[in-house]
């Protein structure tokens, strides 16, 4: 069978279009790395979704957090303490646990207990709390003067946030938010690993990768191929954030930052 | 445990409870305990010496070197710990064993690998195929250990790396205008004025770890959700004294409260750390220090 | 069986192999009663037993190691422990990785558990991840679905997720005895050679130590004995 061949029957697997049973014995270089491709559909999926929603959330809880107000700080911080304190797989296990009991009397919940939508959710909540930790911290290091500034042009309320303090915010952050999208997309294999169950053998890279290695009991061939996907997935990631990062920082004098690059040089 | 723990049938309420988590096996779980906490004590060390390293050698002038150690950095960095984990202790142990077997057995007739299998002569075994079961069990420990330290050292490579180029040049040049040289710029300058910039983002990468021990047991190192997991799933009678349904709900339960206490505490750890290097610095928390104290 | 033993002895003798090492025992630890951790956190089950009388019949020192179950011959070939003994079925492709010794339970069945009688087996059936079954089921047409441990996969029936379970009999048969809510649906399957000993392919003197010892526990009924004790009355021996 030649490669296309394989590529056009495995291609989209994960998702259930394609041949239904999995290559059974040969395991030819190309089908695993058509099959582990084809389950990397699911950690996009999980990563970006979970990043999108996330964002807004943890924009959110990082305000609700530096409030005045008791009754705003309280839950966002607990819910940032709580997320971010726990094993990701305790909490899949967890949430696996809870929309099981609630499907039983709310069916409204039936597609909860499946990973596509329960998975994410747990994600969605674990990236908001640890993106919520960055943006507060970068909230409480916005330099005094830019805020004394917004203040002296007549800003006030919701356009001296939304005009100074939330871009100056997101400036801050953006290096370890970054990190954070990295880890995300990392976390994301755990989801069939030790989360949810898979179903008709649709699963992420990390399952097919794991199904391979079990199939041809040599574990150098799988993992390195789902390593090499997940470093280009990285890098794509890196190079999406250094593009916000040039836009965030683009009112910056550009002599500065062009100095900042050669700085490492001046020290040795 | 207790003496009247012979036979748990007849127990019930709280000398059953008691009984039931005093046996064997829990006490498995709880020597687990200080088996993480030993990890995470000698992993955070080892990986900080890797990372230092790694920022070094990325900020190299010699060019191969920089390469090596960016492209530490971007492929470990770049890999889930899981998948990591999955081949990268077996290719360590038989990269340590297959070194030994060069050194030891040079004139062994056959060939390492035969087919499938990794065969070494018996003198590069480690540990050695005589050695009882703890020094099996710790050496799996270290190769734990190792792994750990070189997965996360790749994140702290890339935090220092940032935190050495945060540090304000005009210390830099004052240091060079005071007559130091570039090496001694880096030592007396650069390395102690860095800290106060990398502490979050090592106080991130420390939380992110004690996280990751649940992926202890993928390296073979039993650990406490290994062994709650273990217990908890249901158990008929006729395996063992004390049959239960499925409990992994309460031993999750424990899990999570005992990650969110060790949380807690290193929150507070690395609040106190940072009040303290802050003291001093030109940074909007060094600012705010000092006008506390005035 | 005298003479089996002795010629056992003999073999060691001629064949150099390192008496003084101690042969490492691999086996999962999470599947009764083939073998499980007891109460006293050590090594039990039917395999505990069999092993330790298999190593005393060849005259070797034996010690348990668990492992992951994934993992378990990517660690045998690597030489972390010499045998894996655990439960698996023979089967072509496990064979073409590592050897086994001749089977020390006979072929068995494969059993489908379930809430109700009247369930679809070609529905929603539940299974562990890469296992004989698992495979069995997505072959069948049956919707798969896939968990980490045998643990897992019979509390998704309990809990609906699944319509039924379908795993290695001797497992379920001690689950379905002692809960009332269970039950077997369907017929049973013949699935695999049996259950064997698994050790590296370079180890081929190891690997006819132990088959002579189970050839002998095969002769003089012990083996047989130790099934009935495990596995019940209804158990198939040789």
């Amino acid at each position: 069978m030649s490669c296309w061949q394989t590529i056009q029957d495995y291609g989209l697997r994960s998702i259930g279009i394609g041949e239904r049973l999995l290559p059974r014995d040969g395991f030819t270089l190309c089908e695993q790395i058509t099959l582990i491709g084809s389950g990397m559909l699911w950690n996009i999926y999980f990563g970006t979704l979970a990043l999108v929603a996330g964002f807004f959330l943890a924009n959110l809880l990082a305000v609700a957090k530096a409030a005045p107000s008791r009754w705003a700080r309280k839950p966002a911080e607990w819910f940032i303490f709580v997320f971010r304190g726990s094993p990701l797989f305790v909490q899949f296990f967890f949430a696996y646990f809870l929309f099981l009991s609630l499907k039983q009397s709310f069916p409204i919940f039936t597609p909860f207990a499946s990973a596509w939508l329960g998975a994410l959710v747990v994600l969605f909540f674990n990236t908001a709390a640890y993106s919520a930790e960055i943006f507060y911290g970068a909230l409480r290091s916005i330099p005094k003067g830019d805020v004394e500034a917004a203040d002296a042009y007549g800003f006030s309320g919701w356009p001296r946030f939304r005009r100074i303090i939330w871009p100056t915010m997101l400036r801050l952050g953006w290096p370890a938010y970054t990190n954070e999208a990295i880890f995300l997309f990392h976390a994301t294999v755990l989801v069939f690993f030790s989360g949810f169950p898979s179903r008709q053998q649709r699963g992420d890279a990390l399952y097919y990768a794991n199904y391979f290695a079990d199939k041809t009991f040599n574990p150098f061939v799988a993992y390195p191929i789902l390593a090499g996907y997940f470093i280009l997935l990285t890098l794509v990631v890196i190079a999406i954030f250094g593009l916000i990062n040039r836009r965030l920082n683009r009112h910056l004098p550009q002599e500065a930052r062009r100095k900042l690059r050669i700085r490492p040089n001046l020290i040795r | 445990m207790f003496s009247y723990c012979t036979d748990p049938e007849t127990l019930s309420g709280l000398s059953w409870l008691s009984c039931y988590l005093t046996t064997g096996k829990h006490m498995s779980l709880y020597y687990a305990v200080p088996t993480v906490l030993l990890l995470l004590a000698l992993t955070a060390p080892l990986a900080l010496g890797v990372g230092f390293l790694g920022a070094m050698a990325a900020r190299a002038r010699f060019a191969p070197l920089s390469w090596v150690g960016k492209s530490y950095i971007a492929i470990v960095r770049g890999v889930p710990d899981v998948a990591f984990f999955l081949f990268f202790v077996i290719a360590l142990d038989q990269a340590l064993e297959w070194l030994l077997h060069k050194a030891r057995c040079p004139d062994w007739p056959e060939p390492v690998r035969q087919g499938n299998d990794f065969v070494v002569c018996s003198a590069a075994k480690i540990p050695p195929g005589t050695a009882p079961q703890w020094i099996h069990e710790s050496y799996g420990f270290m190769l734990a250990v190792v792994t750990f330290a070189i997965v996360f050292g790749a994140f702290v490579a890339n935090v220092l790396f940032g935190a050495m180029r945060a540090v304000p040049r005009a210390q830099l040049e004052t240091a060079a205008a005071y007559g130091m040289n570039t090496r001694q710029t880096f030592w007396r300058i650069l390395v102690p004025q860095m800290w106060v910039y990398a502490l979050p983002g090592l106080g991130n990468l420390w939380m992110v770890l004690i996280k990751a021990t649940p992926l202890l047991f993928l390296l073979g190192v039993e650990d406490i959700v290994y062994w709650a997991r273990e217990l908890g799933g249901a158990k008929t009678a006729r395996f063992s004294d004390y049959p239960h349904p499925d409990w992994r709900m309460w031993y999750f339960l424990g899990l999570l409260v005992f990650y969110l206490i060790f949380t807690r505490i290193s929150e507070i750890f690395l609040e106190r750390l940072m009040q303290r290097l802050s003291h001093g610095q030109a940074t909007t928390g060094g600012e705010a220090l000092r006008k506390a104290d005035a | 069986m005298k003479t089996i033993l002795l010629s056992t002895a003999a073999l060691a003798l001629t064949a150099g192999f390192a008496l003084a090492d101690t042969v490492r025992m691999g086996t999962e630890g999470a599947y009764p009663p083939y073998n499980f951790i007891n109460d006293a956190g050590e090594v039990d089950g039917f395999e505990r037993e069999l092993g330790d009388e298999l190593c005393k019949r060849a005259e070797l020192t034996c010690e348990w190691v668990t492992n992951e179950w994934d993992s378990i011959i990517p660690n045998l070939v690597s030489g972390n422990y010499d045998t894996i003994i655990a439960g698996m079925s023979i089967t072509d492709e496990r064979d073409e990785v590592i050897d086994f010794t001749q089977n020390y339970i006979p072929p068995e069945e494969s059993l489908y558990v379930a809430l109700t009688d009247d369930v679809d087996i070609m529905g929603v059936i539940a299974s562990q991840t890469s296992t004989i079954q698992s495979s069995y089921v997505a072959e069948s047409g049956a919707t798969l679905l896939e968990f980490a441990t045998p643990d897992e996969m019979v509390a998704a029936v309990r809990n609906g997720e699944a319509d039924a379970a379908f795993f290695q009999g001797a497992y379920l048969k001690p689950i379905v005895e002692e809960s009332s809510d269970l039950t077997f649906v369907g017929d049973p399957i013949a699935l695999g050679g049996g259950v064997g000993m698994g050790l590296r392919e370079s180890d081929g003197e190891l690997r006819e130590k132990f088959d002579a010892a189970i050839t002998s526990m095969k002769e003089d009924g012990t083996l047989n004995t130790l099934l009935t004790k495990w596995f019940g009355e209804k158990q198939k021996t040789f």
